[in-house]
């Protein structure tokens, strides 16, 4: 381990410059020289965690339209462009924003930094644009979450943990409100969120950071900004007991998901407890010899598969420790949720090894060395920061601080926060196929 | 963290892992046991990254015992050395190190990323050695796995777009290898035993047709050194030539309807394809782009997303293999207007079979392969991959030069001749899962 600890400093992320242009737009430059390519990416800080109810889905439709084009580049003519400069291009919304993104060789940069800064000011949203491309996302969302029985369950265990935090509704939208929404929807997202105020332009590649800062200033620098609405902190309320979510879908094996109400990284200075819970998750699902695997598929053999899940940064103050498993044939799938709960009993009660914590740190230590041999991933993690409300001065610290972490503090947040009282658990009940079967059972409702 | 994406992943990168690396400087050698070794010395980062390849993908297998491959495959890490599968992976974690792989119908690999300090490094080799070298398929864990496989294959045949691969793989290949290769069921699955496991590992484990592939921060000695280590252990002897028959092409056009009560149809068309080294490879590469594998660009996108709102995600690829690999047509659509979209896909590709394609969407094809070049080769993770296909298929160690420069070559005329003699839209298999159409 002292070898290992050894090696922090060439794993440092020195090269990262910060700027923030006089219309608020913020600009961070990694320099990876490895090879002639650059990686742009502008992240939004706008994503289903700003919408409300009637409205789901917006966020992610606004991306969508994002390529329509606008005056001085028609509809699909930004991925002709990026495309015919040997790029790739795409974008993504998830809870806490929207991010577009192009991978280019090196001279290619002001192509992308041209043209993102043309669609943040300038995108069309026309109605027959908009009519095709809602056709689009509903397709998106059946074939997303409709048809997949395990995302139907994530979306109800989401809707059931959260009851007034916004992270209860889908990314992807309710299909009613998909239904429902119209291009007035699409435009008054636009409007509200799209300024240069409310984005980071993250750059990582064979670049000069002020050749960047330079073209970001051509481009973007003319653009005015507009006060952003107040955000309101939607809090969510106190969960006083247990939580039970099930869902029917085809399929043939079941699936338990569990989750508990765990705090996320607000003052990385001072707070412990979301890194203890990051090596906790470790120490659960970090590799296949980690206790849920050890335990529970190869020695007991009553799951098929595993796993936890925690994100430590979240812009909207909350998140679910996650646990799921799909239990081997013929054991019930309550067998298997008493089995995770009681890993976690174990765990509260007789705390972790010496060596689980180091074999966790030290995995810790390899990934943010494997990081650095992706652009695209390193552009990811400075944004998600950045839009988060943090800073990308974290990844410097962030082996140190997990390192730091004791196994009394592992012990401590289990015992914390892993308690039925502050649990959600979502099953699937797997139906049989039958291609007779009425799919939707439709459920007569009065309009008004 | 749920997360939508405007498209799914580009599928024409299942093609482009067929190009190598411009300028990139390929070490070339054999070890004393007959292996190949390909090695790109790079210190940027202290990584070490490194692939064994065989000849052991899933066309090995027969149709009572189809999922042999891959059971071996996932067994030789559980378990090797006198080591149990919980001591590898332990271990494997206290390093850092990453135990991966892969597997098609062609080929299996084991892969072993590792910070490549001396301590880290040498004690994650001497343990993917003993992976290699020594798996002991104990009946306890094959017992595990398999029951493990056949739980996946249940719940495979339960959800719409497995169904609608393993009908596609069925139909277009029948009892060809490469049809077998997507065949496993619960039943034959079942019937494997250990013996089969061992006399599998014994016929396609062997030194020789194995391809080490090896990139990063190690000096070319030490290199040598690992190949060599790891190439000492390995069965050797003279295997049986492994030469796959010659694909079929259908002699009539065929359509498969399987019911299923999803809200979308998966749609899928194909034909025998394109195999590696492939005289008609490049044009058909360059067609591909302008079809279905550009993305937001394609004619297929365009016709069938952009204009019409009827798919999410529909896209073309060559998957060129050994034999002839698929050429794949795919999407998903609303049950309703399955037979709709259905028709436009084919209409679109007859279209450009028919005409080829203009003057205007060749310069983009070729502006967009020849200037994302460096994009392919810019982490150690991807050349890794080149590595072990160059070295798998015996391409020339100058393909990804060569790769360009046939690129630029390419002519419309090429493209719309190599498209009418290597894909017949009439006689093509489709495959429809979930529709309201009889």
């Amino acid at each position: 381990m002292v070898f290992l600890l050894a090696l922090l400093p060439a794993a440092a992320h020195a090269d990262i410059q910060e700027y923030k242009l006089a219309n608020g737009l913020k600009i961070v430059v990694q320099e990876d020289h490895r090879s002639p390519v650059v990686v742009t990416q502008v992240w939004y800080r706008a994503g289903s965690l700003d919408e409300y109810n009637g409205t789901t889905g917006v966020a992610h439709v606004l991306e969508h339209m994002m390529f329509k084009g606008t005056k001085k580049v028609p509809a699909g003519q930004f991925s002709r462009l990026i495309a015919s400069a040997g790029g790739r291009e795409n974008a993504f919304t998830a809870n806490d924003h929207t991010v577009y993104f192009q991978q280019l060789e090196k001279s290619r940069l002001e192509l992308a930094l041209r043209l993102e800064a043309d669609r943040m000011a300038n995108l069309l949203l026309t109605d027959k644009d908009y009519a095709k491309e809602i056709r689009v996302v509903m397709e998106e969302r059946r074939w997303r979450t409709e048809d997949k029985p395990q995302a139907l369950v994530y979306e109800q265990f989401q809707a059931a943990a959260y009851q007034a935090h916004p992270y209860g509704r889908p990314v992807i939208g309710w299909m009613n409100d998909l239904e429902q929404m119209t291009v007035a929807d699409a435009r008054d997202w636009y409007r509200r969120w799209y300024e240069p105020n409310n984005a980071t332009l993250v750059v990582v590649g064979d670049v000069s950071p002020k050749v960047v800062l330079q073209l970001a200033t051509k481009y973007f620098g003319p653009l005015k900004s507009h006060p952003l609405p107040v955000r309101k902190a939607q809090i969510e309320p106190l969960q006083h007991g247990e939580r039970r979510v099930t869902v029917q879908a085809q399929a043939k094996l079941p699936y338990v998901l569990l989750g508990y109400h765990v705090p996320v990284l607000y003052d990385p200075e001072r707070e412990w407890e979301p890194y203890a819970l990051e090596i906790l998750s470790g120490v659960l699902d970090g590799n296949a010899s980690a206790r849920l695997n050890q335990n529970l598929v190869r020695r007991d053999r009553i799951a098929i598969d595993v796993s936890t899940g925690y994100e430590m940064v979240q812009r909207g103050g909350t998140t679910m420790f996650q646990l799921d498993g799909t239990p081997s044939e013929g054991v019930p799938v309550a067998d298997l949720e008493n089995a995770i709960l009681g890993e976690i009993e174990q765990l509260k009660e007789n705390g972790v090894t010496a060596d689980e914590l180091l074999r966790v740190k030290a995995q810790v230590i390899a990934a943010d060395v494997y990081q650095r041999d992706s652009m695209f991933y390193q552009a990811m993690k400075i944004g998600n920061l950045e839009t988060a409300g943090l800073s990308w001065r974290l990844l410097k610290d962030y082996p140190a601080r997990l390192q730091a972490v004791t196994a009394e503090q592992v012990q401590a947040v289990a015992r914390k926060y892993l308690t039925t009282d502050n649990l959600t658990v979502a099953t699937l009940d797997p139906q049989p196929i039958d291609e007779h079967a009425p799919r939707h059972k439709e459920i007569p409702h009065g309009h008004n | 963290m749920a997360t939508t994406k405007r498209c799914v992943a580009f599928l024409f990168g299942i093609v482009m892992a067929s190009t190598a690396s411009a300028g990139l400087p390929i070490q070339h050698w054999v070890t004393t046991t007959g292996i190949e070794v390909y090695f790109v010395e790079n210190h940027e980062l202290p990584i070490l990254d490194l692939a064994v390849n065989f000849p052991a993908g899933s066309s090995r297998d027969s149709r009572d015992k189809a999922g042999l491959a891959g059971l071996t495959h996932a067994l030789l890490s559980q378990g090797a050395g006198g080591l149990s599968d919980e001591e590898i992976s332990r271990r494997m974690a206290d390093l850092g190190a990453v135990l991966g792989g892969e597997m098609d119908q062609d080929r299996a690999a084991l892969t072993l990323r590792t910070l490549s300090s001396p301590r880290e490094s040498s004690a994650a080799l001497e343990l993917f050695a003993k992976i290699l070298q020594q798996p002991e398929f104990s009946p306890e864990v094959l017992e595990r796995e398999r029951a493990r496989m056949i739980s996946g294959l249940q719940e495979a045949d339960t959800q719409p777009a497995s169904i609608a691969n393993k009908a596609f793989y069925a139909s277009l290949y029948g009892d060809h290898p490469y049809g077998i290769a997507n065949a496993s069921t619960p039943q034959s699955v079942s019937a494997i035993g250990r013996e089969d496991l061992l006399q599998f590992y014994q016929t396609h484990y062997r030194s020789d047709g194995a391809v080490i592939a090896l990139m990063g921060d190690v000096s070319r000695d030490m290199a040598v050194r690992i190949a060599a280590t790891l190439a000492a252990g390995l069965p050797g002897g003279t295997r049986i030539s492994a030469s796959l028959p010659a694909v079929t092409y259908p002699a009539a056009a065929q359509t498969v309807r399987i019911p299923h009560p999803a809200s979308q149809s998966h749609i899928l068309l194909g034909y025998p394809g394109v195999r590696r080294g492939d005289k008609d490879y490049f044009p058909l590469y360059v067609g591909n782009y302008i079809l279905g594998g550009g993305g937001f660009v394609s004619r297929l996108t365009e016709e069938v997303r952009e204009k019409r709102g009827l798919a999410y995600s529909v896209y073309s690829y060559f998957m060129p293999l050994s034999a002839l690999g698929p050429f794949q047509i795919g999407l998903q659509t609303k049950r309703e207007q399955a037979d709709e979209t259905l028709t436009v896909v084919q209409n679109t590709l007859a279209k450009f079979i028919k005409e080829g394609p203009t003057a205007g969407e060749m310069k983009a094809a070729r502006d967009n392969v020849i200037g994302g070049f460096p994009l392919r080769i810019d982490s150690n993770a991807k050349i890794l991959s080149y590595l072990s296909v160059i070295g798998f298929y015996h391409l020339p160690l100058t393909y990804l030069d060569d790769f360009n420069r046939e690129i630029a070559k390419v002519t419309a005329t090429q493209v719309r001749d190599a498209f009418a003699r290597r894909i017949d839209p009439d006689k093509m298999v489709v495959v429809i899962v979930g529709s309201d159409s009889k």
